[in-house]
């Protein structure tokens, strides 16, 4: 669709009839696209947080017997104790499931296709052809990685980093084998689907805005939205390069990654490949997938802060020149996963600088998200208080990022479990919380009825604790010294002193992982049964809420809603109301005040 | 008992779900008859999840607090073995510091903030978009503080990696396969000899791959075990046979790569002989500690019929810590730093490498 089709009535490009198939199967509606991106994310997460919890189970009672595990891995857990081999494949899938097919595309693929036509007043997406594409090849990337879960070998089992050579050579595990190739197959297409999906993001919010959006109107969804389909533009295809160098190498004998390689009683034909070569193409994606998965997150929660505070989140502009700089920074700092890998130290200097860099304009971000709340009249719903709990775990493992990009720091705490509490406090619970957010913000807008908003509650505080209780005290076993991806501990009596804090964590892990029940059983019902939306229920400034409740295609009947104002007009004195949405024209001698 | 333990978690799930169905339909039967926002927040709300906002500051400050006092005995914060290591340690404990500074403040402002100004109606909000100092503040004084860390972290670092300035160090090759550690010294010369994998074996006992013709490479000397004279500077050469692997040695601050295909190297001066480090109080109470939980352990295995935990001793330990297949858990060796005279005595017993060589 071009940009001046916007003035014509729009219904005329679409008399033809949908079918069923055409309108929940093979759906060009962005919609529709969302919801389909969120069911099969969510159903994804599930698996993902399911594995995290056996193997949460092996490390706090090691090697005892446990019917989940007999009843759930079957062949790889005799007697109901859980093998080693697959203990490493749970860890790995566990992390692949999570990043990309639950927090890129579960999210970047929910709310970028849900929000970005409806929030900058477009149709649909510029491509509603190559969003479908998108969405079926992601698809199809998230039934190919299921299936490598029942491969006989084992389904990968060297990390989600696949480090070569223990993914490149089925001698080294047994993972490495048919599990690997349908991984490296999966994230083939999982990236073609990232990337059809990323382009068609950048060229709608760039040609499609309506009358009077201009760039410094977007709602911060939208840039944090489009400033991550830049990132991956540029990093996603440097992981598809390593991916495709690495199945050279497993099948076809190149030597991209492998050198000198003794293993099982022969020497292998590889010479003068490098195994560091591979960490830097997939760390050049690796890291800005770090802020893949944030940006959008904290792009939901600016939205929903400022929204629920009844007031302008606070320094607009600094908010979308921190994503800028957060996004350029992310492209250069990914050598801090490699202090250690044997590359010349001298990088290592360069990358502890730009690395450290980025706190700057996390700061900046924390402070203002902080100062947004300051004097507010705070509406504390549940996607509040998400947003808030993003902020908190934003905040708390973001800190210990300058221990860790510190390169003469990072010596002693790399790969222990200080670094899995950092992260997943920093990246995974608060994009998760973004993602719960936007799910208990937006959930009218897609559905068209409400969720319930104590089973929200509970959901959230229970959450929250939990998700403290379990990162929180992992910082203190990391800095004891304790590896991570240790199948069990018991070989070392030196780290024995920890193992009453890895039950602990266990159990509140268990505790928090049962309670997602709470937020599934809420999510299904409210989408059947739950109580019917109002038109704007929480009384918002975007675009979104000016659209019918029931979706319609080309979202607006009649013309789209001009813009006037940006979005973010808040308890605006001189105003009765304590917003006033976008649409709504300036009065005589009002000013725009954030420029 | 896990068994037993996954039944009650499954009963519990079953429970909950009952209950939260209940809670549900007694909300919707609520909400039929009030008004039609009734899933978005209201007064009551509002005021009940800002005092959760203020309870949950104080959790996170409580699980702050047990957590320094019941897992802040950290020996790799202090007890350090290495002569750079308390240069670690101590930037560390700054870092550590501003964290805990800036953490306590910051939670503190938004959780209370949360609670301070929860919505009521027909209150409205202050409308206050930007605040250029406010914003140029805050973007100071991280670049300050920042400033210090990077630098110090950066003299660090140079100082630590720069393995070109210390004076006749002495050579260790570190060899890692899955799933298991060898340590090669240079022998009389302190030169090791030349080594592909490709050279590799077996038959004659030659598992490293040293070259055989090599002169250098005669009185190498091959071990199980690492044993380091304390204060002289060591500098170890890392190599792979198969994948990668870290040889990490957390009491000395050290960790580095072994990749497969080229030598990665790390240098330091081990400054407190094993001996010395188990009279170290803190690492008494450590070792201490732990027996006691072994004794506790030993006494279940007992119970089920198995052999009792062997009492722990304290030693160095180099272990692998990048992940490497199955056994990956438990690759290890042990590290001995003992006296010159101890060190000299244990190396004399050792078989150099031209008499370990099977004959064909």
């Amino acid at each position: 669709m071009s940009a001046h089709a916007d003035t014509h009535d729009h219904d005329e490009h679409h008399h033809h009839k949908e079918t069923f198939v055409t309108k929940y199967i093979f759906s060009q509606d962005h919609k529709m696209i969302a919801k389909q991106y969120l069911i099969t994310g969510t159903i994804m997460g599930v698996i993902g947080i399911v594995m995290s919890l056996m193997f949460r189970m092996q490390i706090a009672w090691p090697e005892e017997p446990n019917v989940i595990f007999e009843a759930l891995l079957g062949k790889w857990a005799p007697d109901g104790v859980m093998d080693a081999d697959i203990y490493l494949a749970l860890v790995t899938i566990h992390g692949t499931i999570m990043v990309f097919f639950v927090l890129t595309a579960g999210l970047s693929g929910t709310f970028s296709n849900l929000l970005i036509p409806l929030q900058i007043g477009a149709r649909d997406m510029a491509s509603g052809f190559l969003n479908m594409v998108s969405y079926w090849l992601f698809f199809l990337s998230s039934v190919v990685m299921v299936i490598s879960l029942f491969v006989s070998a084992g389904p990968a089992a060297a990390g989600w980093t696949i480090y070569p050579p223990l993914s490149a050579l089925p001698l080294a595990q047994g993972g490495s084998g048919a599990g690997m190739t349908l991984w490296l197959v999966s994230m083939a297409i999982f990236i073609a689907s990232s990337l059809l999906g990323s382009l068609n993001y950048i060229v709608t919010v760039l040609n499609l805005r309506t009358k009077g959006m201009s760039m410094t109107r977007l709602p911060l969804t939208i840039w944090a939205f489009f400033i991550t389909a830049v990132i991956g533009v540029i990093s996603f295809p440097v992981l598809l390069s390593a991916a495709l160098l690495l199945i050279m190498d497993r099948s076809f004998g190149t030597s991209f990654f492998l050198s000198d390689i003794f293993i099982q009683g022969e020497v292998l034909h590889y010479q003068g490949g490098s195994p560091v070569l591979f960490e830097h193409l997939f760390w050049f994606l690796g890291h800005p997938e770090v802020y893949i998965v944030l940006l959008p997150a904290l792009g939901i929660t600016s939205e929903i802060i400022a929204t629920n505070s009844r007031k302008p989140i606070f320094g607009y502009r600094a908010m979308v020149a921190s994503i800028l700089a957060i996004a350029f920074l992310s492209t250069i700092v990914w050598g801090h996963h490699m202090f250690i890998s044997g590359m010349n130290p001298f990088l290592g200097s360069v990358f502890t600088f730009t690395t450290l860099l980025i706190a700057i304009p996390s700061a900046v971000k924390a402070f203002n998200y902080i100062t947004t709340l300051w004097k507010g009249n705070l509406q504390l719903n549940p996607a509040m208080l998400f947003s808030i709990g993003l902020v908190s775990t934003f905040i708390t493992g973001g800190l210990t990022g300058i221990i860790l990009g510190d390169s003469a720091l990072d010596i002693n705490v790399h790969d222990t479990y200080f670094v899995v509490a950092h992260f997943h406090l920093v990246m995974g619970i608060s994009a998760l919380y973004g993602m719960f957010a936007g799910i208990y913000h937006w959930f009218p807008k897609m559905f068209g009825r409400m969720l319930n908003k104590n089973l929200g509650y509970i959901h959230f505080w229970v959450t929250a604790v939990c998700a403290y209780g379990v990162f929180f005290p992992m910082h203190f076993i990391g800095m004891a010294g304790l590896p991570r991806r240790y199948y069990t501990n018991s070989n070392f009596p030196l780290f024995d002193d920890t193992a009453d804090t890895n039950v602990i964590i266990t159990v509140f892990a268990l505790v928090g992982g049962v309670f997602q029940l709470v937020f599934l059983w809420n999510f299904f019902y409210s989408m059947f049964y739950g109580k019917k939306t109002v038109q704007n229920p929480w009384r918002s400034n975007t675009l979104e809420w000016t659209a019918p409740i029931k979706h319609i295609h080309g979202n607006w009947e009649g013309e789209i809603p001009h813009v006037h104002r940006w979005p973010y007009d808040y308890s605006k004195p001189g105003h009765d109301d304590d917003f006033v949405p976008q649409h709504i024209p300036m009065k005589e001698g009002e000013e725009e005040l954030h420029h | 008992m896990t068994a037993l333990l996954s039944i009650i978690v499954l009963v519990f799930i079953a429970i909950a779900i009952w209950q939260l169905i209940k809670i549900f339909d007694l909300a919707q039967a609520a909400n039929s008859s009030s008004d039609e926002n009734s899933e978005v927040a209201n007064d009551k709300d509002n005021k009940t999840q800002g005092r959760l906002m203020l309870a949950f500051l104080a959790f996170i400050y409580i699980i702050t607090i047990v957590c320094f006092i019941k897992l802040g005995d950290l020996p790799l914060m202090s007890n350090s073995a290495s002569e750079h290591g308390p240069t670690i340690d101590n930037l560390m404990i700054i870092s550590m510091v501003i964290i805990f500074i800036v953490q306590t403040i910051t939670q503190f402002l938004l959780h209370y903030f949360a609670y301070k100004y929860k919505g009521e109606k027909g209150k409205k909000a202050l409308y206050y978009a930007d605040n250029d100092k406010l914003e140029f503040i805050w973007t100071i004084i991280p670049v300050i503080v920042l400033a210090g860390l990077i630098i110090s972290g950066l003299f660090a670092w140079t100082d630590i990696m720069d393995v070109s300035d210390e004076e006749d160090p002495l050579v260790v090759e570190l060899y890692a396969q899955q799933f298991n550690w060898k340590a090669r010294y240079g022998g009389e010369d302190n030169t090791l000899g030349m080594a592909n994998v490709r050279l590799i074996d077996i038959d004659r006992a030659n598992i490293l791959g040293v070259d055989e013709s090599d002169p250098n490479a005669q009185d190498d000397v091959i071990t199980t075990e690492l044993h380091l004279p304390v204060g002289r500077p060591v500098l170890f050469k890392m190599r792979s046979q198969d994948v990668l692997h870290s040889a990490y040695m957390p009491h000395f601050r050290a960790q580095m790569n072994c990749v497969p295909g080229m030598i990665t190297q790390f240098g330091f001066t081990p400054t407190v002989t094993t001996a010395e480090m188990r009279q170290n109080p803190d690492i008494i109470d450590k070792v201490a500690n732990i027996n006691k939980i072994r004794v506790r352990n030993s006494e279940k295995l007992v119970a089920k019929g198995e052999d009792a935990l062997e009492r722990y001793e304290f030693d160095y330990l180099l272990l692998c810590n990048k992940i490497c297949g199955k056994s990956h858990y438990n690759m290890q060796m042990k590290i001995i730093v003992e006296t010159q005279e101890e060190y000299d005595a244990w190396m004399k017993e050792q078989k150099v490498f031209a008499k370990s060589l099977v004959a064909n």
